[in-house]
């Protein structure tokens, strides 16, 4: 049986620039965090990004690893705007192809199902088919000749999901009341690289949850990471919620530069512990404060 | 939801868009009121409930605060079939009040199967906007040129999927002219005029039937498939709706208030659906 655990590091150490990199979650959920910050400590650019966008797009895209997104929006949820994410469209440093939530899904699925596109509705009318001068339409070949568009297939280099459990060989468990679309990033990548909360021995895996949660096969997993708090600071439910004040304290200093540059240097210039440990002491003092305040 | 971002940059409401979380919780607005004359954010209620009037059996799929308590209060009352979900991936058997924990599931919706719900046309969603214009098109995407825009938003997220699939029909909290616009910069929702030429495929599911406004109620009932004011909220006039419209207004003789609501209605509202008052901090006095 071969063991795929590897450190985040050295899963991110398998991507190279100019990939297209598939992220997994949804807005401020379940996002893989920790190997989002892996990315931010390599050299890694000029990355192709396709999310469910949340702050995994705004802090690749402030750290200049990104030349281009692919999704249907860009949200931290609680918070309805992504600053990066704000500030590089309006500066111009990023390119975006603008999808429909429903297209994206149907383009994950024809990747993972070898096809070059899905025909969909959405996107009919809309000036999605104007800012995208590549997406095409496609007439049914059937009496009814509705045309369609055709939702191309997304491709992917790399898939980058978090769930809750997962084996060593990359059997993958979610334990959250939503799959989001992991499943479908991994099957559409050439390799993807799976962390979770915890490794379990197989076994114990169905003792945590039905086989139903039992989401990414092993076939499409080159890769597994312990990352314990590992989505922080998005959603992981049952295992922990989004930490909002942390989220918070991003967005506010992610909409000026200055407090950025201090934001980044007291979370995002050492390694994963270093930054959980940031992460708690943040807490620490917060709490401090507000019992000061009480 | 939605908080305050879009507002604050002027870029007219912020705005919920595909199967977006129905917001639980935001801000607690001012103290509850639980007697006395109907507020005016609670006409809004009533106005985003009566969308659902009639709907069937179906998800109602609410984005904002608003539109979150007139789902319920619809199901409450004259629409007792609707489908709610619980702002997460469950589809809720009880009515529990806004921010509260629902004790019956009746059902699991999670994302993927929501996006694929919309497909059935077994939904009438109401969302957010921007912008929109007098073919209800409207815009959550961006302000001004969209390849390098002076305010990125949320994204289409949704909308072009649900505006072609299932009714949809939108709440915008501040009716001004910044929201209600002659042409809006990135049509995400498809509108009446955008789903027309684009031929039949476009155009065989799609229908906006109302827009609901801190203002008053709008549909499309023209021979034009153009907005028209259905009924204004008691207090508003036809000048001020007009003076905050940024494109011609279709007003009918004899425009018509929007309904009181019954003393059933006026206290699930206030004691059973929204105890905090959170209605009052997403519409201004």
């Amino acid at each position: 049986m071969s063991d795929k655990t590897m450190s985040a590091d050295a899963a991110v150490g398998r991507l190279a620039s100019g990939m297209t990199i598939g992220i997994g979650g949804w807005g401020s959920r379940r996002k893989p965090m920790a190997l989002v910050r892996a990315v931010l400590r390599s050299e890694l650019r000029e990355l192709t990004l396709v999310s469910y966008g949340g702050p995994d797009v705004g802090l690749l895209a402030a750290a200049g690893k990104l030349r281009r997104v692919i999704a249907p929006f860009a949200t931290l949820d609680s918070i309805p705007l992504e600053p990066h994410f704000r500030a590089a469209r309006q500066n111009g440093s990023i390119d975006f192809t603008e999808l429909d939530e429903a297209m994206f899904m149907w383009g994950l699925t024809a990747a993972g199902q070898r096809l070059p596109f899905l025909p969909v509705r959405a996107g009919l009318g809309s000036d999605l088919l104007r800012v995208n001068p590549g997406l095409r339409t496609v007439t049914s070949p059937y009496p009814d000749g509705e045309e369609l568009v055709a939702a191309p297939a997304l491709r992917l280099d790399a898939a980058l999901v978090h769930l809750h459990r997962a084996d060593a060989r990359g059997n993958g468990q979610y334990l959250g009341p939503d799959p989001y679309f992991d499943d479908l990033f991994c099957e559409a990548a050439d390799a993807a690289y799976l962390s979770c909360e915890r490794i379990v021995d197989s076994a114990e895996l169905t003792a945590a949850g039905g086989p139903q949660t039992l989401l990414v096969k092993r076939p499409f997993v080159q890769g597994v990471v312990e990352a314990p708090n590992g989505a922080h600071f998005t959603a992981c439910e049952p295992d922990y919620g989004r930490d909002e004040t942390f989220q918070k304290a991003y967005a506010t200093a992610a909409a000026d530069p200055a407090r950025w540059a201090e934001f980044a240097a007291r979370f995002l210039s050492g390694d994963e512990q270093e930054y959980q440990d940031a992460v708690a002491a943040f807490h620490g003092r917060t709490g401090q404060h507000e019992r000061k305040g009480a | 939801m939605a908080e305050t971002d879009a507002t604050r940059t002027g870029a007219a409401e912020p705005a919920g868009a595909g199967p977006q979380r129905q917001g639980a919780g935001g801000r607690a607005g001012p103290r509850a009121v639980t007697d006395g004359a109907p507020t005016r954010a609670e006409y809004c209620v009533l106005a985003c409930a009566e969308a659902w009037r009639d709907a069937g059996e179906v998800l109602a799929s609410p984005m904002g605060t608003v539109p979150s308590i007139g789902a319920r209060l619809a199901r409450l009352t004259f629409s007792p079939d609707l489908l709610l979900t619980d702002g997460e991936a469950l589809l809720i058997g009880d009515v529990p009040a806004l921010g509260a924990r629902a004790e019956v599931t009746e059902g699991w919706l999670p994302y993927r199967g929501h996006l694929a719900l919309v497909a059935t046309g077994r939904r009438h969603v109401m969302m957010g906007a921007s912008q929109i214009d007098r073919f209800g098109n409207q815009n959550i995407s961006c302000i001004g040129d969209w390849s390098r825009p002076a305010r990125q938003l949320l994204g289409a997220r949704g909308a072009p999927a649900n505006t072609v699939n299932n009714p949809t029909s939108y709440w915008v909290p501040r009716h001004s002219p910044r929201s209600f616009v002659e042409q809006v910069d990135m049509v995400c929702g498809v509108g009446y005029d955008r789903a027309a030429a684009a031929g039949p495929a476009a155009a065989r599911f799609h229908r906006i039937p109302e827009v609901i406004s801190d203002l008053g109620v709008f549909d499309f009932a023209t021979p034009g498939r153009t907005m028209r004011v259905r009924s204004l909220h008691p207090g508003v006039t036809v000048e001020q709706v007009r003076a905050a419209t940024g494109f011609a207004l279709a007003v009918p003789p004899g425009v018509p208030a929007t309904r009181e609501p019954t003393a059933g209605e006026l206290r699930l509202i206030r004691e059973v659906i929204d105890p905090h008052g959170l209605r009052e901090g997403e519409v201004r006095t």
